[in-house]
C-alpha cells in the first residue's frame, strides 16, 4: 500500500472495447470484445467466439466453434484474461 | 526510557508485525521479478510478475503457458483469477 502499485484488474479495465482471450474452466476459450466487467471476473463480451476442447473416439484432440453475439460469463469459470494480438 | 524498556518495545515491534507480514513481504520481494505461477490443473505461467492483491489475482508479462514442462503458448500481458493459483515462485 506504500507506494501506488496497480492491481491486476487495471489490466482488464484496459482491454475494455478491446478483443480479449478468455482461458475458462471445462477446457473452453473464448474471445470477443470486452463490454464490461467487475471485481468477480464476471465479463460481457459481445461478438464472441467459444472454443470447445474434447478428444474424439481416437483419442485426437477436436475442438468446436459457438458463437454469439452478446454473452455473460459469470467470473468464477474464468482462468485467465489476455490481449489476442499477445499471442 | 531505559535500556531494558527500549529492548522489550523493540522486540514487541519486531516480533508481531514480521510474522504477520512474511507473506505479503515476499510477494513485495518477487514482484517485477520473474516468476512461475502454478493453477491446480497444473499449468504453469513464467513471466515477470506485474501485480497481485488480496485475492491473488496475478498479472504478467512476457508470459509463457507450459503444460507438463512443454512449451504450449506465449502471451504478452495475461491477468490470472487468483483462485486457480496453487504457487507463485521466484526463478
Amino acid at each position: 500500500m506504500s507506494e501506488s502499485k496497480s492491481e491486476p484488474l487495471d489490466l482488464v479495465r484496459l482491454l475494455l472495447d478491446e478483443k480479449i482471450h478468455v482461458k475458462l474452466r471445462g477446457a473452453r476459450e473464448l474471445s470477443g470484445k470486452l463490454q464490461a466487467y467487475d471485481s468477480h471476473c464476471n465479463l460481457v463480451l459481445s461478438d464472441a467466439v467459444e472454443t470447445i476442447y474434447d478428444t474424439n473416439e481416437n483419442n485426437e484432440l477436436i475442438s468446436r466453434n459457438k458463437t454469439s453475439e452478446i454473452l455473460f460469463v459469470r467470473g468464477d469459470s474464468v482462468i485467465l484474461v489476455s490481449s489476442p494480438s499477445d499471442e | 526510557m531505559s535500556e531494558v524498556e527500549q529492548q522489550q518495545n523493540q522486540s514487541q515491534d519486531q516480533q508481531k508485525p514480521i510474522e504477520i507480514s512474511a507473506p505479503s513481504k515476499f510477494i513485495d520481494e518477487i514482484t517485477r521479478s520473474k516468476v512461475i505461477v502454478k493453477l491446480y490443473s497444473g499449468e504453469e505461467y513464467h513471466g515477470l510478475l506485474d501485480s497481485i492483491d488480496g485475492y491473488m489475482n496475478i498479472t504478467l508479462e512476457e508470459t509463457k503457458e507450459f503444460i507438463n514442462n512443454k512449451l504450449i503458448k506465449s502471451y504478452g500481458d495475461v491477468f490470472i483469477r487468483g483462485n486457480n493459483v496453487l504457487y507463485i515462485s521466484n526463478v
